[in-house]
């Protein structure tokens, strides 16, 4: 792995460390209001300065990191379980089920991603689990396509054959013999896709639809504070700082593996 | 061709059933919140009739499709003012705010790609590359309060939001273009790489084609086809983008009235959009896959990923 790489995943590391473990680490509760001190700017007591509620930013963003890390990790374990299983049922039987498969997918990936987020938004009430949800629903669909080129080639393999000729039932070559194959070409499009659904999350979040006040996300933290933009920049600048660095590396991150296994996704 | 044609039939009626089951799945009458309550008891009536409530699921959605067909979007809970005009009238500035994102992410993006590919792995070639990675990275409503807070804010330069002439235009504009610049540069750079490894290149140069013309005759020529697709399939980003940008800078266009919808939770605000967004989107990816039929004869429409 080259500097770069490294240098990213340590700061990722650091990054949710310090999220992981926010409630030993600050002393001040993330949503606890105090209007003696609001837009206080950053300093020795508030190391991030306070917002407009006196709500101190520093834990706003470490349990806010809490959830925007936290939602994008399960998007991206939900929609490479649902991805797998689709590209690989997909590529394995082939004919009208590839067929309906693989148009269900372009489907999908021609449609403005943040426009279905919001129609599913409508369905379901704001929240955590609705932006899970919008982003899965979309996510799942590059990774069956990648999965289901990738159980293309080696279906044709002769350990498979070979499988096949002693008898084994198609379950058990899918379970045993084909899945694990595909796993390492997983946690590559997961490291590659990261940044997006941070990015994702934090969109949605910033429209309102993520989860609701007075939870800290880090979107929800650039929306509410955009109206104090010229008195205490501060308040937007902190936590979108911190969506674009957390994204920056984990794209790095994706680049490297992108370049070390050569993988081309759109 | 064909299969292309299918999916876009597909969205259309993917959309429109979404909005549908979202109509049916809204408290109250479908009709009371088509026409708003304040709309005369004969429209109702008549809507009512046209709509089939009493009839199938089916039907009932073909008369909901017909409606929409007539440009009959519902009113706003708000305004009560429909919102199929309201979607007329900000349509356009949406399409500008696009339009001049890519006048300024098309010819940046492909000459920061160009830059990369022909000084590969030097110096220039890794900042360029750091400075597009970055650019992708950057969430734009974030990347726009930034800009605003320098050009507007700090120097005074632009005017910090509201709809008009260039002044106001460039910001957004400006914020909207670059996650499009830097994915362009990214893909200019790897179509370029592969192509002066080609060996018609090599042959362009051993016939002893001066290298300025290999360049500009025999690389352009080849890389422009790859490039023009994701220039247009990269339209779904503007959408996306728009409905940020246009929050931020108070861009009167259809993005900040999809974010006043939801705020407000007015349903039929945000169905419109939804339907006009996906429609303008598909129309475009559609024609953009004709062009690129237009240009390049060769490939099949079959091969275009969308």
């Amino acid at each position: 792995m080259k500097l770069k790489g490294k240098i990213s995943l340590a700061i990722l590391i650091i990054i949710s460390f310090l999220s992981v473990t926010a409630h030993y680490i600050t002393k001040y509760e993330p949503n606890a209001i105090n209007l003696d001190c609001i837009k206080t700017a950053p300093g020795a007591e508030h190391l991030m300065g306070t917002d407009n509620k006196g709500r101190d930013i520093f834990s706003r963003i470490l349990y806010g990191g809490r959830i925007s890390i936290g939602i994008a990790l399960t998007a991206a374990i939900f929609s490479m379980s649902i991805g797998l299983i689709a590209g690989v049922i997909s590529g394995y039987y082939g004919g009208i089920i590839d067929t309906s498969i693989m148009s269900f997918v372009d489907f999908i990936l021609s449609f403005p991603s943040l426009l279905l987020a919001i129609a599913i938004s409508i369905l379901f009430p704001p929240g955590i689990y609705t932006v899970i949800i919008a982003i899965v629903a979309v996510g799942w669909a590059p990774f069956a396509r990648i999965i289901r080129g990738y159980v293309l080639t080696i279906k044709e393999s002769t350990y498979i054959e070979a499988a096949k000729a002693i008898g084994c039932s198609n379950i058990r070559i899918l379970l045993k013999h084909i899945i694990p194959q595909c796993i390492p070409l997983l946690i590559v499009m997961t490291g590659i896709k990261m940044g997006g659904y941070i990015i994702t999350e934090a969109s949605l979040s910033f429209l309102g639809l993520g989860a609701q006040p007075p939870m800290a996300t880090w979107g929800s933290m650039v929306s509410a504070g955009r109206i104090y933009i010229a008195s205490a920049p501060w308040i937007v600048f902190i936590p979108g700082f911190m969506i674009a660095v957390t994204a920056f590396c984990f794209n790095i991150l994706g680049d490297e593996l992108r370049d070390k296994y050569r993988i081309e996704i759109k | 061709m064909f299969k292309k044609i299918l999916i876009f039939i597909l969205i259309l009626i993917g959309v429109t059933f979404v909005t549908f089951s979202i109509t049916k799945a809204l408290p109250g009458d479908p009709v009371l919140n088509l026409v708003g309550e304040r709309a005369q008891p004969e429209v109702i009536d008549k809507l009512r009739k046209e709509l089939g409530i009493n009839k199938d699921v089916f039907s009932q959605y073909f008369s909901y499709v017909k409606l929409l067909a007539r440009g009959e979007f519902g009113r706003s809970y708000y305004t009560n003012r429909k919102v199929f005009d309201d979607l007329l009238k900000k349509f356009p500035n949406t399409l500008m705010l696009s339009l001049t994102a890519m006048i300024i992410a098309v010819p940046s993006g492909m000459f920061l790609g160009f830059i990369c590919a022909w000084k590969k792995d030097k110096w220039i070639d890794k900042l360029f590359s750091f400075i597009t990675l970055m650019g992708l990275s950057i969430p734009v409503f974030w990347g726009g309060l930034v800009i605003m807070l320098l050009f507007s804010l700090k120097f005074k330069l632009f005017p910090p939001s509201g709809t008009g002439n260039f002044k106001f235009i460039f910001l957004p504009a400006l914020t909207l273009s670059i996650p499009a610049m830097s994915m362009l540069s990214r893909v200019t750079k790897t179509t370029l790489i592969d192509i002066f490894g080609m060996p018609y290149i090599n042959t362009a140069r051993s016939k002893g084609i001066s290298e300025i013309k290999v360049n500009l005759i025999h690389v352009t020529k080849n890389a422009l086809i790859p490039i023009i697709t994701v220039i247009g399939l990269d339209f779904a980003s503007y959408i996306n983008g728009a409905v940020l940008t246009e929050t931020i800078f108070g861009w009167d266009g259809i993005g900040r009235f999809i974010m006043e919808g939801i705020l407000k939770r007015d349903y039929p605000v945000i169905m419109g959009c939804v339907i006009i967004g996906t429609f303008a989107f598909v129309i475009i990816n559609t024609l953009v896959d004709l062009i690129y039929h237009f240009i390049d004869p060769r490939v099949s429409m079959y091969e275009i990923k969308g």
